[in-house]
């Protein structure tokens, strides 16, 4: 008793207290005069956050220890890895989620009666959560788990800020949680990969300028003089994430007591915005912020420097200067002004050479240890992921040249592109850094099992073939139908008829995706086994065998 | 690197301001992550060009507008696309290729990225309601090979417009030209064009000519979600009258 006497609550816990009691009273309020029953679900979400943050706090300064927690122990960083298992843990769980989302409207799409005639599974609602899942929870929380231990790690400085890494990670969660049950309940503002209504995007403003403060004010305690490349791509990620975010997303509510909201833009400039910011989602999201990990894991599971310093500056500049041009390459023929459509274009196909800079670079980073990969899955995963960024971001060129994309857009060609971004590129760097990841977090000598890595590797890799495939097949072969004239000069195939004739493709390309399911679903048996193990079981599992 | 002269440090020395600076590298980042955006978006804003002045094209009716957000709600855009690309086929098989004017009053925008379905940039028109309905009910019912889920229940839930005008009084900030008394009608308005015969009729054409009014759900008038949807699809693509649009007139 005499110690809690002595112990003074931070500023930081006292606000932090007040501000979510406060919100919380601000949610039931909300809640009680909300315009549609799913609005006030939402608002009870919020006030129960709220609360629960109080407890969290108010606990968490009765049991903390009567000092703050010491920065360095015994000359030593004492890194905060709490955050970032949290979001390492909450990354598997999301990808499961999300894959499994995937599996399922890959399923309605081949048999629409598992449709169920019910609004909360119908396609057009679960393709967002899919999207949404696998982009923003799956890959968010990898960004946020990788970026907390990246920017510690190369700082050689504790996490900065005491409760704020965990608001960074638990308000991101709550956002991904209000956005994934919105658009189950017909919450959303109906743009692409920018669903989740008015105040989850407040919420999620507030979320993400905290982080960008976390992650700064961590580089400013940096020992080194210089900062690590990995963190100029986690910087340009989180800063282009926030100016997309506001850009796309300019809304004015209906009312505070309404879900709904009315963008400001209109026609052909929301088009345009939409697909600065959806492109760029795909640019600074899913490429420079797993661009970074890349820049980090591959050099330290390689045990090699990163292959050239000065083709990682003109990586960079080149990536982040082009990217932002490439998003009327989206909208190709449209009622977009022409002279957009060709910039979008002419930029969209320049970027095919920083893309290929930093392939490059993360491929010979293993100059001299190539041998590696014949041992260690792990590794083998993230090269091949390096590889698949290489295929995608030489496809994605070519299909953004307007007599190209005449065939291709509107088709699942555009489906399977993006999967061999996102199955390939994203997934397989993002596997490989949880693999390395969890063994350092939980202090443990290796995983449990590199045969299970190795036949999630598989498992993953034929569904992806199977994917890319059948949707290649399936794009080309729409476009070619829709566009088939018969020799008297008659369209030849209705549009039924070519939706028909897409059904095989959609079997073979969900039986893809099942397998990649099927290869996480190993993957998080194998993390779970490696949590459990004791420290000391798992030495033995360090030994490579050379050769299998 | 070090052996180069002082004087004259190389470009990746001066590089080094970023790698050392965190705020020089985020205005770094910031300038170059602009200069794309601006040059493609600002212009659309001021180049006359852009939308193009077309006769026919006005704000949607209170109903229409309902069934806009019940389309955008399901997430129909995922799968239907409304934007006719001036390809032959598209022309041919869809109608005539999509104005900028066309979609001038949308928030948001609903051009789509994927066809899984048809374009639906022209479906106004193309079939009659008591087809939507069965089609929305069950869409293998009339289209047997339709890989499109059934939405059974849009007919089954009363429309709720008790806050349409509050939705219209924020497309009017943003643009959209709702009069007062166009927001002061607005629940009424909704009601009579749902229903066959009202009183109303005439004044509400003037507010919103071309407007389908009729019974649109065949539910004597009892406005339902389905009704409002029909409402929006049947005017879809149909506005701009392309017997009298003269695709000269733009061109300069």
């Amino acid at each position: 008793m005499d110690i809690t006497s002595q112990k003074k609550m931070t500023v930081g816990e006292m606000g932090l207290t007040l501000l979510s009691a406060l919100f919380a009273l601000g949610a039931l309020i909300v809640a009680a005069k909300a315009y549609t029953p799913e609005y006030a679900f939402h608002a009870y979400i919020f006030a129960a956050a709220g609360v629960a943050a109080t407890f969290a706090v108010v606990n968490r300064y009765y049991n903390r220890a009567l000092d703050a927690v010491p920065q360095e122990i015994d000359g030593k960083p004492n890194y905060n890895f709490g955050p970032v298992k949290f979001a390492t843990l909450a990354a598997l769980f999301w990808g499961i989620a999300g894959f499994t989302v995937g599996l399922l409207i890959a399923l309605q799409l081949a048999y629409p009666a598992l449709n169920l005639d019910l609004p909360w599974t119908s396609f057009g609602r679960l393709r967002p959560l899919h999207t949404s899942a696998v982009i923003f929870a799956f890959g968010g929380n990898v960004l946020l788990a990788t970026s907390f231990y990246v920017v510690q790690r190369t700082c050689q400085a504790r996490l900065a800020g005491d409760l704020s890494p965990w608001f960074v990670i638990l308000g991101y969660n709550l956002f991904i949680v209000i956005a994934g049950t919105g658009y189950l309940l017909g919450i959303t503002e109906g743009k692409e990969y920018a669903e989740p209504e008015w105040y989850a995007d407040l919420w999620l403003t507030i979320v993400w300028v905290v982080y960008l403060l976390v992650f700064l004010t961590t580089i400013w305690k940096r020992k080194e003089p210089h900062i690590y490349v990995a963190n100029w791509f986690y910087l340009a990620f989180i800063v282009t994430i926030a100016v997309l975010h506001l850009g796309n997303n300019a809304t004015i509510p209906v009312s505070i007591f309404s879900p709904k909201s009315y963008i400001v833009w209109s026609g052909v400039q929301d088009a345009m915005i939409q697909w600065w910011y959806g492109h760029n989602a795909v640019g600074f999201f899913l490429t420079a912020g797993f661009l970074a990990i890349m820049y980090y894991f591959i050099p330290k599971r390689a045990e090699k420097p990163v292959y050239s310093y000065r083709l990682s500056i003109i990586h960079f500049w080149a990536l982040i200067f082009m990217y932002i041009w490439a998003g009327p390459h989206h909208l190709h023929y449209t009622a977009l002004p022409d002279w957009a459509q060709t910039l979008g274009m002419t930029f969209s196909i320049m970027l095919w050479m920083p893309s290929w800079g930093g392939m490059i670079n993360g491929l010979m980073t293993l100059s001299g240890a190539w041998d590696k990969l014949r041992t260690d899955p792990v590794l083998r995963m993230m090269v091949v992921s390096v590889a698949f960024y290489g295929m995608s971001t030489f496809e994605g060129p070519m299909m953004s040249i307007k007599a190209v994309n005449s065939l291709s857009h509107y088709t699942d060609w555009t489906i399977g592109h993006v999967h061999s971004g996102a199955l390939g590129w994203v997934g397989y760097v993002s596997f490989g850094a949880i693999y390395c990841l969890v063994p350092w977090l939980w202090k443990k000598k290796e995983l449990y099992s590199l045969k299970l890595v190795n036949w999630h590797f598989w498992l993953s890799t034929i569904g992806i073939v199977f994917y890319i495939t059948s949707m290649w097949v399936a794009g080309i072969m729409q476009g070619l139908m829709w566009r088939a004239y018969t020799a008297l000069g008659f369209l030849e195939y209705s549009f039924i008829e070519t939706t028909e004739a897409l059904h095989p493709m959609y079997i073979i390309r969900a039986l893809g995706g099942g397998l990649f399911l099927l290869g996480a679903i190993v993957m998080v048996y194998n993390i779970y086994m490696t949590i459990r193990s004791p420290k000391t079981a798992s030495i033995g599992q360090a030994v490579f065998v050379p050769g299998e | 690197m070090s052996n180069t002269t002082a004087h004259k440090p190389s470009v990746w020395q001066r590089h080094q301001v970023f790698e050392k600076n965190s705020i020089i590298l985020i205005i770094g980042i910031l300038i170059a992550i602009s200069i794309g955006g601006l040059v493609e978006v600002l212009p659309l804003f001021y180049l006359k060009s852009t939308i193009e002045k077309v006769d026919g094209v006005r704000p949607y009716s209170p109903l229409e507008l309902a069934g806009r957000n019940i389309y955008v709600r399901e997430g129909c855009y995922n799968c239907h696309s409304q934007m006719v690309r001036p390809l032959r086929d598209e022309v041919e098989r869809y109608g005539h290729y999509s104005l900028a004017a066309e979609s001038m009053y949308d928030h948001p925008f609903q051009w789509g990225s994927k066809r899984t379905g048809p374009d639906l940039a022209r479906v106004g028109g193309k079939y009659s309601d008591d087809w939507h309905r069965d089609h929305l009910r069950n869409p293998r019912s009339v289209v047997p090979a339709s890989i499109m889920p059934g939405y059974p229940w849009l007919e089954q839930t009363s429309l709720n417009i008790t806050h349409i005008a509050e939705d219209m009084s924020v497309l009017s900030i943003e643009g959209v030209p709702y009069t007062p008394e166009m927001i002061a009608t607005a629940v009424s308005d909704a009601k009579t064009q749902g229903s066959a015969d009202d009183g109303a009729t005439p004044a509400f054409l003037k507010r919103y000519p071309k407007a389908l009014v009729r019974d649109l759900g065949g539910n004597n008038g009892k406005l339902t979600e389905a009704d409002a949807l029909v409402a929006y699809l049947q005017l879809l693509g149909t506005e701009v009258d392309f017997k009298l649009y003269d695709d000269k007139a733009n061109i300069r």
